[in-house]
């Protein structure tokens, strides 16, 4: 009897820790490549939250008017908002060349007050949050005994694992487009000698890696959630710039960089429904950003930050 | 007909228009907001810069909202300067904050002029020991303290949500929120029925201080050095690691006393909002001040004015207050572009065919 409970603990635990991951994994592959190119992004915190926000709105309105795909325009608008996010962080931080910190920081107070402004004019000030039918779980092999429940997943929890993550591999470390934007991150003077146009591919990084950011957002709020609250990503987007660091910049080690954060949360949630540790679940929730510090600390000198890490590159 | 983008400073005369002209663009920008919430923009801008200003009650609001950014503002400029780049000033300021309310709270039977230097102290010891490791990961090891400091930020809030859901929870309403500091560590006010306390002089008193360290000690020379350029700086013979240390340990010490200041003027118990990102405006006021002491003085000022005209706003025009957020942040960012006018001239040059 108890070996069957643990077994159904350790199953929904599985489950939980995929679901977790989803936005994360599409985050973080978002930063990742945002920093191969030599840029730090900042602006992910906000960006994830404005892209939670439209593609909220755009799905809620669309359902109401009696568009059946409502959740994949919402997903289309907050794509489309990241990437418009991605390109004036882009101008700000390549174009312009001005601090980094400051400019993304800039983003996500900006985007985040966009979205709040909107909030407040599209839904008013009701105490009953409005909510939509998000994306159903799929149930591929839900008739799978002991084990189905961990593959009730949502279609984008699939599209991060099987699709995005060998896509975003097989680009980065197979492809003219990666060559470039590993290039302009370690050494734009030499990618520009060899004819790469530093700015283009940044300004597509940039873009790109934003609108990732948005979909993971939007994965709260279309999928998970079904609604949007001020406090939808909660430190998610730091979570990732985190994780990133945690994975040394390679999209392979960041999936399990999510996993890993995944597996803590959903198994910190569950304790604290237990309640059988005495230690306070806070804990767990500040352990990845401490097991980071400590990452980065133990690794010291050796971190091996993309050598164009934060510096603005300019034609003399 | 082409332009040109030439490095030639701009003449001293025009550097404090800058920001000035930041302003003004961004009112423009965000006049769009204002006509999609079907409100006149020129009379948003009434409710957000005179109105406020118009009445006794609402000028002395503005200081008080001002306090914080004050605080936080000194803090971010202090780090900047000496270019170690803090952006973990909300994280100190919670750390001051937790550190204020343990004091205070046992502070019963205490004299004030004993309760509040020793608040003040605790605090400013807690900002700086939150921004210890990430500065000397920075300086020993040479690791980029944004990362570190921002994931501190986050960690701050969990050890005060743990505080608060644990041993200084509420036992009767359960609510998570600190016992009350004792009356004698709770800051006088300045002005009778009002909110205005004792952080507003002990912000303007920090600011004072800011300037004199920054433009009349060796130290503040040795601090914008090591900010504009640490080989050089070294090259100079000054000693980088221990001036980025300092600031960096300074400027955390005063998000502390931000904290404080929160916690024995306005709020007197811990909560979990006691900051809605105090800590992330000090760094645009510290860029729209431009790392100036009497520049963040003014800055906080305005920032103060937006953030009580935002309610103003939203009262007499229906506008969501969170315009208020849209025009700081926009703000920032246009700053940050225009600043590049102080270094770069855009010239326009014939084509030569």
């Amino acid at each position: 009897m108890i070996e069957a409970a643990f077994v159904t603990f350790l199953v929904g635990l599985l489950g939980a820790t995929l679901r977790v991951a989803t936005p994360l994994l599409f985050a973080t592959i978002g930063e990742l490549y945002t920093e191969r190119s030599g840029v730090l992004n900042l602006g992910i915190e906000g960006i994830m939250f404005l892209g939670a926000f439209v593609g909220f709105a755009i799905a809620a309105k669309s359902a109401e008017a009696g568009l059946a795909g409502y959740l994949w325009l919402g997903l289309g608008g907050a794509i489309v908002v990241g990437v418009v996010m991605g390109l004036l962080m882009a101008f700000f931080s390549v174009t312009l060349g001005v601090n980094q910190h400051v400019a993304g920081l800039g983003i996500t107070l900006l985007s985040t007050g966009l979205a709040l402004f909107g909030f407040r004019m599209i839904f008013g000030q009701s105490s009953v949050l409005p909510s939509i039918e998000p994306f159903a779980q799929l149930s591929i092999f839900g008739d799978l005994p002991i084990l189905g429940p961990i593959f009730e997943q949502y279609l984008l929890t699939y599209v991060a694992f099987i699709v995005l993550l060998p896509l975003a591999w097989w680009l980065l470390y197979r492809t003219n487009y990666g060559l470039e934007l590993r290039s302009v991150g370690e050494n734009p003077e030499a990618a520009d000698a060899a004819g790469v146009n530093v700015f283009r591919v940044r300004y597509i990084t940039l873009a790109l890696g934003a609108a990732l950011m948005a979909i993971g957002g939007a994965f709260l709020s279309l999928a998970q959630l079904g609604a949007f609250s001020p406090g939808i990503i909660a430190g998610r987007g730091w979570v990732c710039i985190a994780l990133v660091i945690f994975a040394k910049w390679d999209p392979i080690r960041a999936m399990w960089g999510a996993l890993l954060f995944g597996g803590v949360f959903a198994l910190q949630l569950r304790l604290q429904l237990l309640d059988l540790v005495d230690i306070p679940f806070e804990f767990f929730l500040a352990l990845p950003y401490l097991v980071t510090i400590a990452a980065l600390a133990l690794a010291g000198r050796n971190v091996a930050y993309p050598g164009a890490y934060l510096k603005a590159y300019r034609r003399e | 007909m082409s332009f040109k983008i030439e490095r030639i400073p701009a003449p001293l005369w025009a550097r404090p228009l800058i920001p000035l002209m930041a302003i003004v663009l961004t009112f423009v920008l965000t006049a769009t907001l204002i006509l999609l919430a079907n409100a006149n923009p020129l009379d948003a801008y009434y409710y957000f810069l005179i109105d406020p200003l118009s009445s006794r009650v609402s000028a002395i609001e503005v200081l008080v909202k001002a306090t914080p950014l004050l605080l936080t503002g000194a803090a971010v400029t202090f780090a900047f300067v000496g270019g170690y780049w803090n952006i973990g000033v909300e994280g100190q300021l919670y750390a001051g904050a937790t550190a204020a309310t343990a004091i205070g709270i046992h502070m019963q039977n205490v004299s004030a002029w004993i309760a509040i230097p020793l608040m003040l102290i605790g605090g400013f010891v807690a900002g700086m020991l939150w921004a210890l490791v990430p500065a000397l990961m920075k300086v020993k090891l040479a690791i980029d303290e944004v990362v570190t400091t921002l994931l501190l930020n986050s960690v701050a809030l969990f050890m005060v949500s743990a505080l608060l859901n644990g041993p200084w929870r509420n036992p009767i309403s359960q609510w998570p929120q600190s016992p009350d500091i004792a009356a004698t560590a709770i800051f006088p006010k300045l002005i009778p029925r009002s909110r205005l306390h004792l952080g507003f002089i002990l912000a303007l008193v920090i600011i004072v201080i800011l300037w004199f360290v920054l433009t009349k000690t060796a130290f503040g020379l040795k601090m914008r050095a090591v900010g504009l350029s640490p080989h050089a700086a070294q090259f100079a013979g000054i000693n980088v690691q221990q001036t980025m240390l300092i600031s960096a340990l300074v400027s955390g010490g005063i998000g502390g006393i931000a904290g404080v200041s929160e916690i024995a003027g306005i709020h007197y118990h811990l909560i979990d909002a006691i900051s809605p990102g105090y800590g992330y405006t000090g760094i645009i006021i510290a860029t729209l001040g431009t790392l100036n002491a009497w520049g963040v003085a003014l800055a906080a000022l305005f920032i103060g004015l937006i953030d009580t005209g935002a309610q103003t706003v939203s009262r007499a025009l229906g506008v969501p207050t969170y315009l208020g957020d849209v025009i700081q942040a926009a703000l920032l960012l246009v700053t940050l572009g225009m600043l590049l006018l102080q270094r770069y001239r855009i010239t326009r040059t014939r084509s030569e065919s």
